[in-house]
């Protein structure tokens, strides 16, 4: 059984660099199938927040709960496998592999197979992978090249390479930036669509408002470092310091 | 005072060693900054450089003027050969991934040397030293040259004009950021083509000047182009690639410790830069003063597919091998001798090919691994008076068990860096199987290491080779398709991704590398057994360049691309040592043929032309 309670939970996150605060005191949860996005302007610490989230920097002050378990200062390696998925805002994925054998490396190290040295890679776990291309509309080209996909199907690989060690929390840094408008909408319906159905928490940072409040069950606004809102598309909306922030009376805080 | 003569004398001779160091280094590591290659034929620039000197000065009147003006005259004929250069080869690899440009200035390397010697003879050409040349200053109560003096100021005088140069003039703040961000450099409308060349031009003048300085106390020799490279390879990795000032102190560092390294520690002054490059590279992994590159793209670079070979190519490799276990039936014992040679050149290949191409760790030094293997074998022979199966089995073991060790400080770092640490090791074997003279023989080697009885003739040692060497080449090739062999090459095509999904991206690189040099370990022993001997010359630098030829030659990114590679790379060599004295010179040529017309090897032009022919 799965404990109840928030899948992630985040109290009092600090991070300093060279004196400047980049994350302070940030507190906040995400419950199962929810999406959660982070947004705020230019240097505002969301890509921090991620990193500390995901282990590739530890936090000066705080804790991080996966299920109630405390995480705060693991490996990226030991988070990942408490189940946790992320996508680059850069993609990241193998580019002399096909399509399938990306998302067989991901079931490889998560069956623990790795070390193995003599069966061919492409048997291990080849149904599964093809199980895993589908739902992201991937399966057709799964005997493609890796590095000749098209950038918003490199999107989707991610997405389904993500999910191949069936995660509890999906970390999504800016899932559509460098995506045509049209297709931002497809991927994140997607995203949602597949969180709902297998009840897993999502957390995203992005920069299209349109896709923000389209998907997004509550939104987390963060400015320099500090959270400065919380709360419904509608909420965020009307928050006035929100529109400060965004809409400019400081010229510092750059915005869209 | 002795006394002061006994700090100061070293103290001077350090300097003007770093001095000499510094010009050549200075010009590799402004080259890099812009242009990122790794130019090798940097040292051959410099030997050109003292052979043009030694002409020019020799020719005019003996005196400081004559000399001063031989020097501008060779800075000026080497700068419009590094132009040359760029313009003829450079500037058409510069999209090529690093290691087909360090292939294309090899070839320039081994065609220079054929010029060279072609134009000047083999003979070693010290210059004539006229009295004010020969002059000494009495300091301390010790005697010191008066030319190294000079040469010592010339040491700040040149970093002060290079300085002056790259802040104080538009072609200056132009290369300066180029180095720092050469796309925002193009986008921004400078000519690149016109800066490259220049940049190039300025550093084969640097290398031209570092050579003419070297003749007065040396001389013009066919040698110098891979003893300078590699020196200066050292320093400008010690001081951080690009960095000019990186450069200056590491000359400094290096120089005055060799000095002193003489007196404290003679044994081992061979070994001493690399031990302080290898330190240097441990604590620092971007050198001194240098600073990181941009790593990981994440999958951005385009990378062709690896897929199984072909049922074509498997019957086809299966029919060679077939040929090849035939092959003594109906072959004399030189054809069968030179067979061996090219398993054996196989094995290792392959083994480089193993870390270089899916490990995406080129090496340096690879050789080192081969000669941990022979000697190894050997020390079994003759201090264990073991049997050749024990001593086959010690070679990869020790070799193997040698560079999990060392591989532990390797896989932390990347590229060029990464590189120079296994050539720093290498060359650290190699100074250990050199100067270590009880243990080792030195250079007379050891000699009667013969194999076992049953494959003593030439026949039964090629059928033992031949059952090694394609048992360890295929084993890799299993490895490469394994798990493994996956997780290797994703930690390559993208670490970021690598570590989001669990990989163990540092275990697995020091598992690959370990598992290299056990196989290049395993062709060492086999190669001792072959020759009878082991000298240090199997771990010399152009040893490991043998490697990185043979698996540059058929194709990193095919798995069958070593293979042909060691096939072809051996054979050529056989081919051109009987057929002409000129064999460098071609050999050069058809790599730099190659590049040009093949960048991704013969193996991978090959499976280019079948994909052209037939569509998948």
């Amino acid at each position: 059984m799965k404990p109840l309670g928030p899948v992630l939970a985040v109290a009092g996150l600090a991070k300093s660099f060279g004196g400047v605060a980049a994350v302070r005191e940030v507190s906040f949860a995400v419950a199962r199938g929810e999406m959660l996005a982070l947004i705020g302007p230019n240097g505002a610490g969301k890509s921090t927040c991620f990193n500390l989230l995901s282990g590739q920097i530890r936090p000066d002050r705080g804790a991080v709960f996966l299920d109630g378990e405390v995480v705060t200062g693991l490996s990226p390696r030991a988070i990942w496998r408490r189940g946790v998925g992320r996508t680059f805002q850069i993609t990241a994925t193998f580019a002399s592999m096909t399509v399938r054998e990306n998302v067989q490396m991901a079931l490889i190290s998560h069956h623990r197979r790795v070390w193995r040295f003599r069966r061919p890679a492409r048997q291990y776990f080849a149904a599964e992978a093809d199980v895993l291309l589908d739902p992201v509309g991937m399966r057709d080209q799964a005997g493609r090249a890796t590095g000749e996909l098209a950038y918003g199907d490199l999107k989707r690989l991610e997405l389904a390479i993500a999910l191949a060690h069936a995660p509890r929390l999906l970390l999504m840094d800016e899932p559509t930036a460098g995506m045509a408008p049209a297709e931002r909408g497809g991927l994140m319906a997607l995203a949602r669509r597949l969180a709902a159905e297998r009840a897993i928490a999502v957390l995203f940072t992005e920069h299209d408002m349109d896709v923000v409040f389209g998907v997004a069950d509550r939104i987390l606004v963060l400015d320099r470092g500090r959270l400065i809102a919380e709360g419904s598309g509608a909420e965020i909306r009307a928050d006035a310091r929100v529109r400060a922030v965004y809409l400019g009376s400081g010229a510092t805080s750059g915005g869209h | 005072m002795a006394g002061t003569g006994q700090i100061l004398i070293p103290l001077l001779t350090g300097l003007a060693d770093a001095a000499g160091l510094f010009f050549v280094a200075s010009g590799l590591t402004v080259i890099f900054g812009v242009t990122r290659v790794v130019n090798f034929a940097h040292g051959s620039l410099t030997m050109l450089g003292a052979y043009c000197g030694w002409s020019l000065i020799s020719r005019l009147p003996p005196t400081p003027l004559g000399f001063a003006l031989g020097a501008l005259a060779t800075m000026a004929i080497l700068a419009v050969i590094g132009a040359g250069l760029e313009i003829g080869l450079l500037r058409r690899v510069y999209r090529a991934p690093e290691l087909f440009q360090l292939l294309a200035t090899f070839g320039v390397v081994l065609m220079a040397q054929d010029i060279v010697q072609w134009l000047w003879g083999v003979e070693d050409l010290a210059l004539r030293r006229p009295p004010w040349l020969r002059a000494f200053v009495t300091l301390g109560g010790a005697r010191f040259p008066r030319f190294d003096l000079v040469v010592i100021a010339l040491f700040p005088l040149v970093f002060l004009l290079l300085w002056l140069l790259f802040t104080r003039t538009r072609w200056g703040r132009l290369v300066r950021a180029a180095t720092e961000d050469r796309e925002m450099v193009a986008a921004l409308g400078v000519d690149q083509r016109l800066l490259f060349t220049s940049v190039f031009a300025l550093g084969a003048a640097l290398a031209g000047l570092g050579g003419v300085l070297m003749l007065p106390d040396a001389s013009a020799n066919l040698g110098m182009d891979l003893t300078t490279v590699t020196d200066a390879f050292v320093v400008v990795v010690v001081g951080g690639l690009g960095s000019l000032p990186g450069a200056a102190l590491a000359s400094l560092l290096i120089g005055l410790l060799q000095a002193f390294g003489i007196m404290l520690v003679p044994r081992a002054t061979l070994a001493l830069v690399f031990v302080v490059m290898a330190v240097v590279l441990v604590l620092r992994p971007n050198g001194l003063l240098g600073r990181p590159p941009g790593r990981d793209g994440g999958g951005g670079e385009a990378r062709a597919l690896v897929r199984p070979a072909p049922a074509v190519l498997r019957r086809f490799g299966l029919a060679v091998l077939v040929l090849a276990a035939l092959a003594p039936l109906f072959l004399g014992p030189y054809a069968l001798a030179v067979g061996t040679e090219m398993l054996i050149a196989m094995l290792f290949a392959a083994s480089l090919h193993f870390m270089m191409g899916p490990g995406g760790m080129a090496s340096f030094g690879h050789a080192a691994w081969f000669g941990i293997g022979a000697y190894a074998s050997a020390f079994a022979v003759h201090l264990l008076a073991a049997p050749m199966p024990l001593g086959l089995l010690l070679a990869p073991l020790a070799a193997g068990a040698t560079a999990a060790l060392f591989g532990a400080f390797v896989v932390r770092l990347s590229g060029v860096y990464l590189a120079m640490l296994t050539l720093a090791f290498a060359q650290i074997v190699w100074a250990i199987a050199f100067q270590w003279v009880d243990l080792t023989g030195g250079d007379n080697g050891i000699l009667g290491v013969w194999p076992a009885r049953w494959a003593a003739g030439p026949r039964g040692f090629y059928w033992l080779a031949l059952a090694l060497a394609v048992a360890g080449t295929l084993g890799l090739r299993v490895i490469l398709a394994a798990p493994f062999g996956h997780a290797l090459r994703g930690a390559r095509d993208s670490r970021r991704r690598a570590e989001a999904i669990g990989l163990p991206v540092t275990a697995i690189q020091l598992a690959a590398f370990a598992l290299s040099g056990a196989q290049a370990g395993l062709a060492g022993g086999l190669y001792a057994y072959a020759k009878g001997s082991v000298f240090p010359t199997y771990i010399s630098l152009g040893h490991s360049v043998d490697a990185l030829l043979m698996v540059l030659l058929g194709g990193v990114a095919t798995m069958s691309g070593p293979i042909v590679g060691a096939l072809a790379y051996t054979g050529l060599y056989d081919v051109l040592l009987s057929a002409t004295s000129l064999w460098r010179l071609v050999l050069g040529a058809a790599i730099i043929v190659l590049v040009l017309a093949a960048p991704e090897g013969i193996a991978g032009g090959a499976l280019k032309l079948w994909q052209r022919v037939r569509p998948a």
